[in-house]
């Protein structure tokens, strides 16, 4: 659709602009204020310069968050995507089962998020968990409190448990867009399960994928709520990922000039992936356009 | 080759055919039901806590309850500082839906329809507020509202979660709008209509469902959040999420309640959940796909 130049418009999208510029810029002035300051209380600040960022960046506490994070969040798409492609392949194309599979897939995304990590924390407890007491009937320690190993498997599959849907439903949808005529002509090629796969679905999914990858790797980046009330970041700090961390130093311990360098270079990162984001949101409004 | 041959041939291929479709629906179906388990267990078992007394949650794992009860429901339902929680979560989550939705609307519309200077990095500038994490954010806003002296109040946590709301608002309502044709606003126009009148009168019965969507998603949003309504609040606003950490961190027993408690604040997204069903991958994925 070609637009009309009209910067009038402007007007209607001001209400947004004041509303959001009150909750994301001012907050962030403070970030940037305490960031490159120190104070000693009373409101008395002076300059600092890099000293925060370099602080941040020589500890090892902030090095160990981020690999962690990485590690979860690689650990979490590399098992989200191919399953969420794999359930939405297996789904009814249509009719009543078609919904029933949709209601029921939904229904963890709806969750609130305290309430995810509730369920998988007395799933998990070896006293009163169903999971965590099987694994025990069979010799398997899984005390989440005190073994590493557990609380990870337990926190990576509760997200596989919380958000492996939304990719299944972004695939499914990505799949009803296809038009039977390319099956029918995959078909008179004799063409394989595979080669249907590979030939004519993937490239049609391409776009929903990278909405999908990208929105769970934000998410899973900044994954603070689950994690915190199934493990409180433990046992030690082996699951405290970047924004446990950062809630602990700035509202824990209120150490305002690390936590503000630190969430400064977290929001960095976020911008960057933002940027693709938009890049392909962008692309793929153009393809629609011209089909 | 001859005509038999070639009928045995196509028949045998038939036959192979008919076996991998057998073969593949049954890893479907294997698939898809080896999945909603996954999905379902977790939940049931929540349930089935919620209907034991603690005494049987804590001696024996039953996968049914021996002596089912609604005790823990009506703990719930007669405590002022549990059912009050959901009180104060509705209150600001409706604020919420209400602010955001409301000032989305003009914008998504300007958005879709018109260029301005600036919109292309406005546009993507509210994309990265719906990206930014929370955390970052909790100090700053707990300052920010205390000094404005709203610290406590449902408005706080209402404005504090426009953050990400507003900018999803915008974003679904846009990939609606653009699927209106625009010889619909242009007819209305000769027609004598003002802005405002086609506006409410024609444009938003015809993205009503956008509109049902957005707010869904706003609700949704608002109500899943724990971590900026546990800063922004403290005594007088007390939401159901802080009501529900506090009871597993602090006495680490009464488990039968907190399963009830759990149960409950599902029961919204279940409810609406049937009527979303078909919008629910446009609206995680920002008003596309």
């Amino acid at each position: 659709m070609d637009k009309t130049q009209n910067n009038r418009a402007w007007f209607m999208v001001l209400p947004v602009l004041l509303l959001v510029a009150f909750s994301a810029i001012l907050p962030l002035m403070t970030v940037v204020n305490y960031a490159f300051n120190d104070t000693f209380g009373n409101n008395v600040f002076f300059w600092v310069g890099l000293e925060w960022f370099e602080e941040v960046l020589q500890s090892d506490r902030m090095w160990e968050a981020l690999q962690r994070q990485l590690i979860f969040s690689a650990a979490i798409l590399a098992i989200e995507v191919p399953l969420g492609i794999a359930v939405a392949l297996a789904m009814p194309k249509k009719g009543i089962w078609a919904s029933v599979c949709l209601v029921l897939m939904a229904l963890p995304l709806l969750i609130p998020w305290n309430v995810v990590g509730t369920i998988w924390q007395v799933f998990a407890r070896i006293d009163i968990g169903l999971l965590g007491n099987a694994l025990g009937q069979i010799g398997i320690d899984f005390n989440i409190g005190q073994n590493a190993t557990a609380a990870w498997v337990t926190v990576i599959m509760m997200d596989v448990w919380h958000w492996t849907s939304l990719v299944v439903l972004l695939a499914y949808a990505g799949l009803q867009s296809i038009p039977d005529a390319y099956y029918q002509a995959a078909k008179i090629d004799q063409a394989s399960r595979w080669a249907v796969f590979r030939y004519v679905e993937l490239p049609k999914l391409k776009g929903v994928l990278l909405i999908a990858i990208l929105l769970r790797f934000m998410d899973s980046f900044m994954i603070y709520t689950e994690p915190f009330v199934v493990t409180g970041g433990g046992p030690g700090s082996t699951t405290t990922f970047l924004s446990i961390d950062l809630v602990k130093m700035a509202l824990g311990q209120f150490d305002l000039g690390p936590a503000a360098a630190f969430s400064i270079m977290y929001f960095l990162v976020i911008l960057l992936v933002s940027w693709a984001f938009y890049t392909i949101m962008v692309n793929l409004d153009r393809e629609e356009r011209n089909e | 080759m001859t005509a038999a041959d070639t009928q045995t041939a196509t028949r045998s291929t038939r036959a192979q055919t008919g076996d991998n479709a057998g073969f593949r629906r049954a890893v479907s179906y294997a698939v898809l039901i080896g999945y909603l388990l996954f999905l379902l267990v977790p939940i049931y078992w929540l349930v089935n806590m919620s209907f034991k007394t603690n005494t049987e949650i804590l001696s024996s794992l039953n996968l049914l309850p021996a002596e089912p009860t609604v005790q823990n429901y009506a703990v719930i339902l007669t405590d002022p500082t549990w059912y009050m929680g959901y009180v104060n979560s509705l209150i600001y989550v409706v604020m919420n839906t209400v602010i955001s939705v409301t000032v989305a609307l003009p914008a998504a519309y300007a958005f879709s329809r018109y260029s301005f200077i600036g919109d292309k990095h406005l546009f993507f500038w509210l994309l990265t507020n719906r990206m930014a994490p929370p955390a970052v954010f909790a100090l700053p806003f707990f300052q920010l509202y205390s000094s404005i002296g709203l610290f406590d109040t449902h408005i706080a946590v209402a404005l504090a979660h426009c953050l990400f709301n507003v900018p999803l608002a915008v974003w679904i309502l846009e990939g609606f709008m653009r699927g209106v044709p625009k010889e619909i606003d242009e007819t209305a126009y000769i027609d004598g209509y003002s802005w405002g009148r086609f506006f409410v009168k024609i444009f938003m019965p015809l993205i009503a469902s956008g509109i049902g969507v957005a707010a869904f998603f706003c609700f949704m949003f608002s109500w899943v959040d724990l971590l900026l309504s546990r800063t922004l609040t403290s005594v007088n606003v007390k939401t159901i999420g802080v009501a529900m950490t506090r009871t597993s961190s602090a006495t680490g027993l009464d488990y039968g309640t907190l399963a009830a408690a759990g149960v409950l604040t599902i029961i919204p997204g279940a409810l609406v959940i049937w009527f979303v069903r078909n919008y629910i991958a446009k609206g995680f994925a920002l008003g596309r796909v």
